[in-house]
């Protein structure tokens, strides 16, 4: 089978630019994706960073290394970079590089919207960035409750960053939502019917059509809270008919689902990882399936769970415990499946299957701890306390971070073409597992002890001092752990073994291209027969011939059977997409210091939209030529 | 699993089509995806507005809205699916011509209504910064107006290149798909209309 | 950092357990609704380190008995076509399993909401708490209007009666939470919420602020005084009485310097002419243990240093410094000391 086989004029066709321009100008998939997940793992060190200042002032009680001010704004920067600048954005750069290799397709649907979701996030990201270095960042927390984080109580521009910075991130999240689903919907390899499709692009085809429900809602919520804070607005102000309570309905009915665009794609990586390391598929095909299709269902009818302490009706908070109890049983259901699968499989213990295996351990507490937060008793004790803050990295670092770290080492070889350390990688994966551990389980302690949430420092006689300062040690350890990460990355880039195509010996369609792949993915497109066309004998049942070499051409298939439906021309690399996100970065950034930034900002910003949309005489002739109708 | 409908040999697809119309091509798909997602926005907003009604003595605080000036638009808007309608079947029957008249016929919609839209600001007997209800009407015609800015900007924009050129198969494809997204915009106005002019009399 | 630092940081980290601290702390529950949420911890704690248990010995023995394989090792991919029955069975009784124990927990949350709810209330001593930025308004409600009286900081409590504390804020969205006597309730601007709780053991209990309020959200505590019935309404009754009259001249100048400073621009005492309400009642203020919202202890030398300067223990506290001579802030520091 060719699929990998070189092909010079494909590989031109499909390559961006060189020079600087052609930087700017780039938008294959795997270009913009790199660049995306560097970035997003560039705020996850930051975020970290900014973790360990704050673990070091919990060190010791009446701690001076940092006053209430800065503190405030480093657990809003941590958990606003965490949230909104890492978790979901991460899951989506993964997803846009390995998506289209999975479905046998040489690209992305919407390239240059892909490309401007990039350039928006990062602008976004420096945004608040910038601010904070400044000393004009938020510091109302990631959750940022009027009427704290409105105009009366938070004055100045602090809070207006942090709600502007929702508007670049959730526009980033929302794009990329509707190129993963149309890519996944209609760009699909002839013979990959939905049920055939890898469960990875199963969770990102279920997390994209979350975030299209959830992130508008938090859109709405920082309009109108930026809104309130700059033309005057009442949404949140109770002497006004406002209610302070709508920004947490808002505010939460996308949060909790935030958790879940987090924590889908992540079992999407497990499934991947799980199957290639027990060398046989996933048992339970259409309970994975199901399963997450029904979590993301569920994750909409659980937002109340963050206001148990607040005065909404009690019979509504019933309702509220019964759907964050019921969650728990699509994940459970996943859990024991996966356990079949290790049961019956055949195991080989490399870096990424650890860190797929320590799922189990960590994800299953932090899971439990849920289950027990969803009780409105118990959670009135535990609610913003440290007992909440051991939950939620339990659940988001043992089941999202430590199944990505895991994604990296499976997937490395394939992004450079060398294989990571080995070596590095079980030290890297032992100091994160005990350091995690030891960082965040006295916290559970610490919660029910009465240690609340957010604050900068606490009296000496409570009895909380050894918690806190194991907790701190913990970080530490994971720390260097993460550390040896980055030395691991930059080691074997250089110098990590050749991987070749397959290292792993895995099932699925990125396996069949080259590491890493060419500009055009596949030389040859297939026609798949199987869930794992690299396993099954006739997986690959054929190739697609007719496909133009010297064109950006792709096949669009039909949505249920993949089959061939027409073929469509990909656009050639613009920098149209970067010079509209610059327009768009002065209407946004504008727009915090007077309201009249939205009108002239829409007018900066329409021409290069306009342009960026404008079909080039030269593409349009070449189109025509071979044009066929429909 | 080997699924036998499927033939194990190769395929061949020099001859398909290089574009179609409806919702086998991309360019629905994403019109679908944003029209799902800011019919989403405008479903929570409308929530939002019942919500703040549900936790006020008096609703609306201010006066309720004139009807005139937006019972015209709506009745304007509603006419304007007619030439919409006639400039997507232009355009799916590759006939520039009439597209190209078509869409300036929607442009003339377009701007009748943004025209009548800033006196319907004006006459929301409200202001933005008086109260949550004043705050919440004008975000609720607001959101929907930007959703007619820029539909007028892409028909403008779609009319220009009908007349000018360069011109392919897809371009048509193009019109087709913003025809089905005026009808959103057009749509989505009767219920926020419904919500704005007559949940204040409700 | 030396090996010096982090024994002495070990030692303060284990001393603390060795000094006495009003209780906040859910395990260690000694109000009604402590305690009720308390048993409901412990078996939900149980259920889930079960299932924790057994889903980790299932795990842990399916990995370390499944044979080892290699990179090249032959997929088993004839499993996609086969219904695969012995795995199955355990998978589903899994499923089953968790969602009965999930309706048991659920089940039990019912029953204890209910525990919570039904408080009779009969004979309640009614509390308004109102939160502000950083510290604790308190106003005790009574039917005879002349009977009420307003303090901070500082709630006491019959023991063995009921509370109801009706909780509102000035401003921006705080927390009330005694662990030891109760759940959380959030004191939301525009909305006045109710917190019910009673003990029927004597003692003090500390609270904080559980939902982040801005600048010293980690230095806004209280104390819950719970007094045998008949010391509660000797309190009571000394709470209603106005401020005594300064008598010596040195409380005299005292009143003075109070009247005089930026002191009554916020602060109340009730039998004088300082009237504002956007500080803590002084009334009597001797009479508590704790100043400052729970910071500091209320001692002549913690108060004239917080009198001075309260942004050096609470920055951003919204009370300035008041520079006083030595002179003045003796005379004060007499005066307030009368303030039992």
């Amino acid at each position: 089978m060719s699929a990998d086989a070189n092909n010079p004029v494909l590989d031109r066709s499909w390559s961006d630019p060189p020079g600087l321009i052609g930087w700017l100008s780039a938008i294959n998939h795997k270009t913009i994706s790199i660049r995306f997940m560097l970035t997003t793992m560039g705020f996850f060190a930051a975020g970290g960073v900014l973790a360990m200042i704050i673990r070091l002032q919990l060190a010791r009680p009446e701690n001076k290394l940092v006053g209430p001010d800065f503190y405030n704004q480093l657990f809003t920067m941590h958990g606003t970079t965490m949230m909104f600048l890492f978790a979901v954005p991460v899951m989506q750069a993964v997803a846009t590089y390995l998506v289209p290799l999975m479905i046998g397709s040489r690209g992305i649907a919407f390239p240059r919207m892909n490309a401007f979701a990039y350039w928006i996030f990062l602008f976004g990201g420096l945004m608040l960035y910038i601010a904070f270095i400044l000393d004009i960042g938020p510091d109302a927390g990631w959750f940022a409750y009027p009427p704290l984080a409105g105009p009366e109580y938070s004055p100045g521009k602090r809070m207006d960053f942090w709600a502007q910075l929702i508007t670049y991130t959730e526009l980033s999240g929302l794009l990329e939502a509707v190129i993963l689903i149309t890519t996944i919907f209609k760009m699909r390899t002839p013979g990959m019917t939905l049920n055939r499709m890898p469960l990875f692009v199963w969770t990102m085809l279920v997390t994209s059509f979350m975030v299209m429900f959830a992130m508008p809602s938090v859109m709405l919520a920082s309009t109108a809270l930026i809104t309130d804070r700059l033309v005057g607005t009442h949404f949140y102000n109770p002497a006004e008919g406002g209610d302070v309570l709508l920004w947490q309905h808002l505010f939460w009915f996308f949060g909790h689902p935030e958790v879940y665009l987090i924590f889908i794609p992540p079992l999407g990586f497990m499934s991947s990882i799980i199957a290639t390391f027990a060398r046989r598929p996933i048992y339970g095909y259409p309970v994975m399936v199901l399963a997450v299709i029904a979590t993301a269902f569920l994750a909409f009818s659980l937002w109340v769970h963050h206001m148990f302490a607040t005065n909404v009706p009690e019979l509504g908070k019933s309702f509220f415990t019964a759907a964050s109890a019921m969650i728990a049983i699509p994940t459970a259901a996943q859990i024991f499946c996966w356990i079949a699968t290790l049961w019956a499989g055949r195991l080989n213990f490399r870096t990424p299957m650890l860190f797929a295996l320590s799922f189990f351990f960590i994800l299953t507490i932090g899971g439990l701890t849920g289950i027990m937060l969803a009780s409105v008793s118990l959670d009135l004790q535990v609610h913003d306390t440290f007992f909440v803050v051991a939950h939620l990295h339990y659940v988001l670092i043992g089941g999202a971070v430590f199944p990505l770290f895991g994604a990296f080492y499976y997937w490395f070889p394939k992004f450079t073409g060398r294989l990571m350390s080995e070596r590095l990688g079980k030290w890297n994966f032992w100091l994160m597992f005990v350091g995690f551990n030891v960082a965040f389980f006295p916290m559970h302690i610490a919660g029910l002890r009465g240690m609340p949430r957010r604050v900068y420092t606490y009296p000496a006689e409570m009895g909380w001092n050894l918690l806190n300062l194991v907790s701190s040690i913990g970080a530490a350890i994971l720390a260097v752990g993460i550390l040896l990460f980055v030395i691991n990355v930059l080691v074997s880039r250089r110098r990590g073994e050749v991987a070749g195509a397959d290292p792993w010996g895995a099932g699925t369609l990125e396996w069949a291209t080259a590491s890493p792949p060419a500009p055009g993915n596949f030389a040859q497109p297939v026609v798949v027969a199987s869930r794992f066309p690299l396993w099954s004998p006739g997986g690959v049942a054929g190739v697609v011939r007719g496909l133009a070499d010297d064109r950006r051409e792709v096949l669009v298939t039909s949505v249920l059977d993949a089959v061939p439906n027409h073929r469509a021309m990909m656009p050639e690399s613009s920098i149209w997409p970067f010079v509209s996100a610059v327009a768009v970065t002065v209407l946004f950034v504008g727009s915090i210091f007077t309201p009249w930034a939205v009108v002239w900002g829409a007018v900066l910003a329409t021409p290069p939209l306009i342009v960026w949309f404008w079909p080039k005489r030269k593409a349009t002739q070449m189109n025509l030529e071979r044009e066929v109708k429909p | 699993m080997n699924d036998t409908r499927i033939p194990s040999q190769d395929i061949n697809v020099a001859r398909l089509p290089t574009y179609v119309f409806g919702s086998h091509s991309m360019m629905w798909w994403g019109t679908m995806g944003l029209m799902l997602i800011e019919g989403t926005v405008f479903a929570i907003t409308v929530v939002v507005y019942f919500y703040l009604r549900s936790h006020s003595q008096t609703w609306p605080v201010d006066p309720p809205p004139d009807l005139l000036w937006g019972s015209l638009n709506t009745l304007i808007l509603l006419a304007s699916m007619v030439p919409n309608q006639l400039a997507k079947r232009a355009a799916e029957r590759e006939r520039r011509q009439h597209a190209r008249w078509w869409l300036l016929a929607c442009l003339a919609f377009a701007l009748a209504f943004l025209i009548v839209r800033v006196f319907e600001f004006s006459a929301l007997n409200t202001r933005w910064d008086a109260n949550a209800y004043g705050s919440v009407v004008w975000m609720l015609l607001a959101l929907h107006t930007t959703h007619l800015i820029t539909d007028t900007i892409d028909t403008a924009v779609l009319a220009v290149l009908m007349f000018t050129g360069p011109l392919e198969g897809k371009r048509f494809v193009d019109v087709s798909e913003n025809a089905m997204y005026w009808y959103f915009v057009v749509g989505s106005w009767l219920p926020i209309y419904a919500v704005i002019y007559w949940g204040a009399r409700l | 950092m030396t090996v010096r630092a982090l024994a002495s940081l070990l030692l303060l980290a284990a001393s603390s357990a060795l000094a006495a601290v009003p209780a906040q702390n859910a395990l260690e529950p000694h109000g009604v609704q402590a305690l009720a949420i308390h048993d409901l911890w412990r078996l939900t704690l149980l259920v889930c380190t079960l299932v924790f248990a057994a889903v980790l010995a299932a795990f842990l023995y399916a990995i370390w008995r499944a044979p080892r394989s290699k990179e090249r090792t032959a997929p088993d991919v004839a499993v996609l076509d086969q219904p695969e029955p012995k795995l199955r069975r355990p998978v589903v009784i899994g499923v089953a399993v968790s969602a009965v124990l999930l309706v048991v927990l659920i089940v039990a949350d019912f029953v204890t909401e209910r525990r919570l709810a039904h408080l009779p209330l009969k004979d309640a001593v009614r509390i308004e708490v109102t939160g502000h930025l950083w510290w604790w308004g308190v106003r005790y409600l009574d039917d005879e209007p002349s009977r009420m009286f307003s303090t901070a900081n500082e709630i006491h409590v019959p023991a063995g009666k009921p509370v109801i504390l009706k909780l509102n804020s000035a401003d921006v969205i705080h927390s009330f939470w005694a662990p030891s006597l109760h759940g959380k309730k959030d004191l939301i601007p525009g909305r006045t919420a109710l917190l019910h709780f009673r003990t029927d053991k004597p003692g003090v209990y500390r609270g904080q602020c559980a939902e982040f309020c801005g600048f010293e959200h980690a230095l806004m505590a209280f104390t819950v005084v719970a007094d045998p019935p008949e010391q509660y309404e000797a309190w009571a009754a000394r709470q209603r009485q106005p401020a005594p009259a300064p008598v010596t001249d040195l409380q005299k100048q005292g009143l003075a310097v109070f009247m005089r400073s930026t002191c009554a621009m916020c602060h109340a005492i009730a039998g004088t002419e300082a009237g504002a309400r956007l500080g803590p009642d002084l009334t009597h203020l001797a009479s508590r243990s704790m100043i400052a919202s729970g910071t500091l202890p209320n001692t002549r030398q913690y108060l004239a240093a917080w009198i001075l300067d309260p942004q050096r223990f609470k920055k951003g506290a919204n009370m300035p410094p008041t520079p006083l001579s030595a002179q003045d802030l003796n005379a004060l520091m007499a005066y307030l000391e009368t303030l039992k």
